[in-house]
Formats: C-alpha cells, structure tokens, sequence
C-alpha cells in the first residue's frame, strides 16, 4: 500500500478561516479538497448521525471522521479496514481524520482497549447504515430491487452484473441526513476482503524517516517557548520568586500566577536554562505517608468504605477432609506511565477562542475541562490531536496542555510547553497501589472450596471527566477535584468455579501520589494475585497449574485457549514446583489465564524464567501466549499490542516502583525508575486466535494483566519462592531465596 | 555572537549560540531536524542519539562546541522515502514503530552498529540497542529488523 502521511503547519491565518484541518492521515496521499471543504462549522458532529462519521466526498474518496485517536495502536489502519469492509469501497479510497473537537465526532476517551470494541463499532454501523443507503438511492435510479444490488468498489452494482453507479455519483459530497441505524445489515464476515488482512499502518513509514509531526515537534508562528517549575514538595506553595534572578536571559520572562510558576521565551534553550536558574522560595510541605509503612497505611486507612463486589455460592461446612487453607497478601506499588517524551503541548488562547495541540487520550474531555478553567464557551475551544510519546493512559499530556493554555492566556501569544524528565517521573499522575489480601480453601481433588478477595484501592470519585490538572491548581483556576483510577477493582475473582465466592473491595478516600489511570488499569494487580493464588491452590493439592484451571474452567473458549498455551510451551504436566529449585541458576515455568473483565479478550500466557540464585536476578527467557479477542481487523496490529503488552508488563513487574520521601517522588529519572532494557527483552510466542463471526474485543491490554502471575508463578516453579510483592527486584528476590533457605 | 559551523547530513551549517554548552540536540532541532527527540537530557534513554563522524552519540550530552567541525548524521539524512537507508526499509517492513518516539535513536544506534560490523549477531544488536528506551514494546520486532537489514534472518 502506498500509504504517505500528510502534516501542515497550522497559520493563523487557517485558523481564522474556520478551521481547515490541520493534519490528516490519509492513505491515498493529500487530499486538500476535502479538508478544504470542510469548514469545521458544517461538520455534523452528533455522534448518532452518520454524517458525523463518514462523508463521501465529490471524487469518490470517502472521509472517515474518528474520535478516537492512534496513540501506535494501529487505530489508523484498522478503523479505515473496518469502514472500507463495511462501506464497500477499497480502503486506499479511504481519508482518515482523528480527534479534532471541531471535525471528528465525541466517541469517549481513547482508553480501555475501546477503540475498536465501541469506537470501531459505531464506524462500523455508520458504514452499514451508510451502504444501506446508497444501494437504496441506486435501487431508485437503476429500478433494481436493493436486494438484487450489491456495493463494492466504491460503487453499487447488480449483483446479476452490468454497469453500477458509483458513490460519489449517488450522493457525492452531499450529506446522508440518517441516524446510525443499528438494525442496518452487516456484512457476513465470510465475505470479507479487507478486515483481517494485516495492512501496514500508514504512520510508520514517516516515523521510520523522521518526517512524522509529533505534538513536541508542532510549531505555530509566534510562538514562545515556556518551562513550568514545580515546587521541590508536591504541596508546597510558592512564597517568593527572584526575577532578577534571569536578567542574563534576555528575552525570557517570569509569569506566576499564584503558586503557578513559569518562565517563557522565544528560544527554546535560552528558556531552559532560564528555568534550571531562577530562583524562587517555596513553603516546606511534608504530606506524603512513609514508603515504607504504604501497605499498612492502606490497609488500616481511617474512612475506607466497604462494598461486596461479588458474592456467590454458600461454604462447604465443615471443610472435606485433607482440604488445605491457604492465605497470602500482594502489593503493587505505584508506577509512572514511563513515557520516553516528556509531555508536551502548543496553545493559542485569545480573548474568545482557544486552540490547543495536544496528544492525549481524551480530546473531547478535555475540551469540556479546559473551557471550564479558560472561562470559554466548550465550542470556542478547540482540541486538535498531535501523537505523543506513548502515554497508557493518562501521563502528563492533560496537564502539559493545561499549562500551555493557561501561559498563552497570560502572554497572549501561542506557547509551547515542555516537561522535563524529572517533571514527567515526578509530577505525572501514577498507576495507584493496590493491595490484595485472598485465602481460599481446596480439596485434594483441586475443588476450590472457598475463595475470598479482599482489596485496597483508592476509590474513582463518579462523573470525573478528567484529573485534576497541576496548572489550574496552582494558579487557583476552577479545577477538577477528586481521584480517576480507572476501574481497577475487576478481576478480582478467579474465573474458576467456587462453592463459595467474595470480592470485597475497601475503597480509600485517599490516594498517596495523583491516581490517574495506567494500562489495563487495576488489571495486572488483581490477575497477578488472583492467578497466583491459583497456583498456590494448585500447588497446595499437588495438582498440575493448566490441569487444576482446566478441572474448574466452563468457558469453552477459555478452555481452548489453556489448551493451546500447553501446546505452544510443550508443557509437560507436573506440580509445582519442578526438581533443581536449589540449582545456582534455577530454572522454571509458569502459566496463567485471564479473561479480561470477565466479558472480553481471553489470554493464556506461559514464561520460562531463570533465576539466578546469587545475585537474585531473574531472567525470562521464553514467553508464550494465546490470545482470542474475537474478530481480528487487522493482525499485525494485534500480535503487535499483544508483543507491546507483554514487555511494558514485564518491566512494571521486574522493574518499577515509584520512589517518594515525605515530600516528592525521588525516582526522577531513567536510574532510579529503570524500565526494561534490549539485553533483557525475552523471545516472544503469540498465538492470535481469530474468531470472524464474533465481536471484536480490546487488544491494547488485556495481555498485560496475564504477566504478574506468569512470571511469578514460573519463579516459584523455579524455585520453590512466592513473590508477592512488585516489583520483583534482585534484592527482593535474593532476600526471598535465602529465607526460604534459612 | 559566537559561530559554530557544524556539517550536518551532509551541509555545512552555521549556527549561532551565546552558550558554547548548548546542546546539540537544540541545535539540530533549532535548524528544523526534528526526527532527533528530546528524551532526558540526561544521557540515559537515547531518544535524541544521532551520529557524530559515524559514532552514536545522544546529542543531549554533546555541546554544540564539541561538534563544531564534525559530520553529524540524523534520520532525516540517514535515508528518506525516495532513498531508504536498509534500517529504515526494515523497520517499515517489520513494522517496528508503535507511538515512534523513540525509533530514530534506535535506527540511529543500528546504523552505527551495521556500519561498524556487517553482519551483527542478535546480541551485538542488543547490546548496540541497550541505550534505547522504548515503552511500548517493541523491541523484538527491532532486533529482527537489523537482523533483516544486515541480510540476516532475525
């Protein structure tokens, strides 16, 4: 496929005239006449309608308007696969638009693996719709009952053959005027010719050649250059600054606005080095819990609500003779969302209009935020998607955009802001800590008995659109307040059945560091306790792991799946743990099994690990996985999320941990918050199961919430050990070992 | 105001800079080579490593006096569409780049690395590599992509 990416700047001028698209991706090359033509006032934005989703353009091109976003994920291909598929025109006649509050349609966030699952879905009903109606338009003119009509290649045609009619001709750059239809016929997935294919994803080319506008390489004319300064403790305020302090920088000017501090400048290093030089006193604060107590302090929190998340069965009294009860705690500290790019972002806020350039998830959400705290009208400010570095959810691209839009009110010229290392490892909000107490009971026959979850979470406040922002707290702007974790409380039941069966969650009010959601939010904590657990369970009854899950699994998919993990590892059926677990370098395998949310994607996921008995480290060597989202759109796309999944999780297990004192976090930079490396990267094994006729499911993170146990369990198949707590350290290890040994 | 004249893909350049310390990274970004990213400013990630007469460098750590008159090489002069450098061919066709940040040091660090040894093995990539942070994961696919652009299975 010839698939180019085109970007513009942006001029002042565009963006007078109302709103000419800035960037588009688009698999066919330039096409400036649709964009050209689509003055952002006249585009239906109602996501019910279909016009909000899709215009057939003049020329036969079709226009694809997605609220969702590519973050690397493949949504640019894989949408305009599913439209094209749908629609019934090739997908290099498809133009692709995404998140422009002003162009592509409000879809929600771009989060929880959605964007296929809902957002793909509404395209994909959009096109259906739309398809339905253009073989009616050509029914009228060609008096062929629509039945007898077929839509393909971007034209509608008997299906007894002779000459059709093509798109543009039935309704060319004129509107449908329909409501998504949902009892709009789909195609049956047996005739499909372009969803499925592993299509290449139009951006790589550009990013492979350095042409690729990213949000930190966008510039508009006029713009000033700006670092914020955090305060050296989270809730300290600002008490006096010293602009003489930067006299030697001429042309870089000090704006504070209450505790917000920043310093702004036409050249960018001027401007740096203006930021490491001023001085300025900040109050001492000192709120923050004691690392080192943070499981305690959960687990003892004052005002903690309790809720039942799952309540099943009744107990087997008394107990069956020779079953075992077991009881284990697990943490997962807080992590970053790590990104590689600090955050960024570029504002032009003037007196009754704002644009802001940004490469978060929540384009529309944040419209919503930032008209609030700008005292704009929603529809005079406008958000307009650049890619980032990879954020997982929400890194510190929702505040980078905050504080370019607040500087360039405070200016009056468009600003560009850029986070520095130590701001993004210190000041984006974290994946929250959780803690997980289970104790279950099992018979010798690998019954599970009795199964009890206990977690402690902080709790997400209801109807929060976004986070609280940094820069509107500090320049007491109106902000959000509350905590967003995302829905970190699922899975925590095992999918195996149970006599008896109890989630119970203790929801904090408070959390240490800003929560914000992390990739496949809450999920890796709770499968990684769930699924090891199960193989304590197993272990305990001297079961083999895939053959106690087997023995308690309905689901047939899921049955399958285990099934297929045990042919891709060559398993050879054992308990745990294996002969050697005392050898130098003890080696092992383990397996775990997820059904994401109980209701999505199915992973099976298998690790072979070394452990090094001397030094603590661990190695995985080999990691295997069978995977089964449903219909696949687009399988390079998937293997690769999959892939993507896998080693980010692996690092969060091996790796990371934020480190924080009583006032800041201290794990600022790439030392003190490794991730992980080439020379540690294991070989990979992924079987995608594809399963046309059913829906699609999330691929981005439902693999992430497999590793914890994996790796874990492999660990103690290895050596006889239980890690429980992450992240799985040499240290940590090396202590576990020797006092097992002692 | 102090001149530097650097050679940059090829072009001779000449930037001003009041500070002899500025980074190279601002310079080649100044003059509108973006492909070279802004990672830590600290030397750890290699988000901005770029070639410096042929050695991988991260142009964070180097100052624009040190790399007064030496050829520095970016992405964008490592290759372009109509005349692919092989890295850049295999990782297209590997697919490698997920969000992309971090993929112009690693084609960097590659091509410092197949211009040094033609025929690197998995762990001499790897170890090349090791100074590039990627987030999203897509180191396997990498690897296989040098292997595939210095005529090798991966």
């Amino acid at each position: 496929m010839n698939a180019t990416i085109n970007t513009q700047r942006f001029s002042r001028r565009a963006l007078l005239k109302g709103g000419a698209l800035t960037v588009g991706f688009t698999l066919i090359g330039l096409h400036k006449g649709a964009f050209a033509q689509g003055a952002a006032a006249a585009r239906v934005l109602d996501n019910k309608e279909v016009d909000a989703f899709l215009a057939v353009n003049g020329d036969g091109i079709v226009t694809v308007y997605c609220g969702k976003v590519d973050l690397g994920q493949g949504l640019r291909i894989a949408i305009p696969q599913i439209a094209a598929e749908e629609l019934g025109i090739d997908v290099d006649k498809i133009n692709y638009v995404e998140g422009d509050t002003a162009l592509t349609p409000n879809q929600g966030r771009t989060s929880g693996s959605n964007g296929i699952q809902r957002g793909g879905m509404q395209i994909r009903q959009a096109a259906a719709t739309a398809r339905k109606a253009l073989i009616e338009l050509a029914a009228k003119r060609l008096n062929i009952a629509p039945d007898d009509l077929i839509a393909a290649g971007g034209e509608v045609r008997p299906k007894a053959g002779g000459a059709g009619i093509r798109f543009a001709s039935l309704i060319g750059s004129r509107r449908f005027d329909l409501k998504l239809d949902p009892k709009a016929p789909l195609k049956d997935p047996a005739s499909y010719t372009i969803v499925g294919k592993p299509l290449r994803r139009p951006d790589v080319a550009a990013k492979s050649f350095g042409t690729a506008t990213f949000v930190h390489d966008f510039s508009v004319p006029n713009m000033q250059h700006a670092r914020v300064i955090r305060p050296p403790a989270i809730g300290a305020t600002l008490t006096s600054v010293d602009e003489k302090s930067i006299e030697k920088f001429p042309g870089v000017k000090v704006v504070r606005i209450k505790d917000f501090l920043a310093v702004v400048g036409a050249d960018e290093w001027s401007t740096e080095r203006a930021a490491r030089t001023l001085r300025a006193q900040w109050s001492d604060w000192s709120g923050l819990p004691a690392q080192d107590r943070l499981a305690d302090t959960m687990r003892t929190e004052p005002g903690s609500t309790q809720q039942s998340l799952v309540s099943k069965g009744k107990p087997v009294a008394p107990p069956p003779p020779n079953a075992k009860k077991l009881a284990a705690s697990y943490f997962w500290p807080m992590q970053s969302h790590g990104s590689i790019g600090p955050s960024c972002a570029v504002a032009d806020v003037r007196a009754d209009a704002a644009t802001i350039w940004t490469a978060s998830q929540g384009m529309h959400d944040n419209q919503v935020t930032y008209a609030r705290f700008l005292g704009l009208p929603k529809d005079k400010v406008r958000l307009i998607y650049l890619e980032g570095s990879g954020c997982f959810g929400m890194n510190g691209h929702e505040d980078a955009a905050a504080d370019a839009a607040i500087l360039s009110r405070a200016v009056g010229r468009p600003v560009r802001v850029q986070w520095s290392r130590a701001d993004e490892h210190g000041w984006d909000p974290k994946g929250p800590p959780q803690l997980l107490d289970i104790a279950g009971v099992v018979g010798a026959d690998g019954q599970i008995h009795d199964w009890r979850t206990d977690m402690w979470i902080p709790q997400t406040t209801k109807g929060l659109l976004n986070i609280p922002l940094l820069g509107p707290q500090a320049a007491g702007l109106d902000n959000i307040v509350g905590l967003n974790t995302g829905l970190i409380s699922q899975n925590g039941d095992p999918p195996y059945a149970a006599d008896h069966m109890q989630v119970v969650v203790h929801w904090l009010k408070e959390a240490p560091l800003r929560p914000a959601p992390l990739r496949s939010p809450g999920k890796p904590a709770n499968c990684f306790a769930v699924e090891s657990f199960t193989d304590e369970l197993a272990a305990a009854a001297g079961i083999d792991p895939i053959e106690f899950r087997l023995r308690g699994l309905k689901n047939p998919r899921g049955i399958e799946l285990i099934k297929r993990l045990a042919v891709l590892m060559k398993w050879q059926t054992r308990s745990s743990p294996g002969a050697g677990t005392n050898a130098a370098v003890a080696r092992g395998r383990g397996m775990s099994y997820v059904h994401y949310k109980h209701s999505e994607t199915f992973v099976a996921m298998g690790m072979e690990v070394a452990v090094e008995r001397a030094s603590g480290k661990i190695k995985v060597e080999r990691v295997a996985c069978a995977h089964d989202c449903g219909q696949i759109i687009n399988p390079d796309g998937v293997r690769a999320q999959v892939e993507g999944s896998i080693l980010q999780t692996i690092s969060r297990v091996l790796l990371e941990e934020v480190k924080f004192d009583r006032s800041r976090v201290s794990s600022v930079d790439w030392s003190s918050y490794p991730i992980l490396r080439f020379s540690d990267v294991p070989k990979l094994d992924i079987d995608l199961v594809d399963r046309p006729t059913e829906p699609p499911l999330g691929a981005g993170e439902a693999a992430c919430a497999a590793v914890g146990a994996a790796l874990a369990n492999a660990v103690y198949d290895a050596t006889g050990v239980r890690l429980r707590t992450v992240p799985f350290t040499p240290e940590r290890v090396k202590a576990e070992l020797n006092s097992k040994a002692s | 105001m102090p001149k530097y004249k650097l050679r940059v893909n090829g072009i001779v350049r000449t930037v001003d800079s009041s500070d002899a310390d500025k980074p190279l990274l601002y310079v080649l970004r100044g003059l509108g080579l973006t492909a070279t990213k802004f990672g830590c400013g600290l030397g750890q990630c290699g988000a901005c490593t770029v070639l410096v007469d042929g050695t991988a460098v991260q142009s964070c750590q180097t100052t624009v006096a040190h790399a007064q008159g030496k050829a520095i090489t970016t992405l964008e002069g490592l290759g372009s569409a109509a005349k692919p450098h092989p890295i850049q061919t295999a990782f297209i066709d590997e697919q490698v780049p997920q969000c992309g940040y971090c993929t112009s040091g690693m084609i960097m660090s590659a091509a410092a690395l197949l211009s040094k040894k033609k025929k690197p093995s998995e762990s001499d990539i790897r170890a090349a590599l090791d100074v590039n942070l990627c987030r999203c994961g897509t180191h396997v696919r990498a690897v296989r992509a040098v292997m595939a652009a210095s005529g090798q299975r991966g």
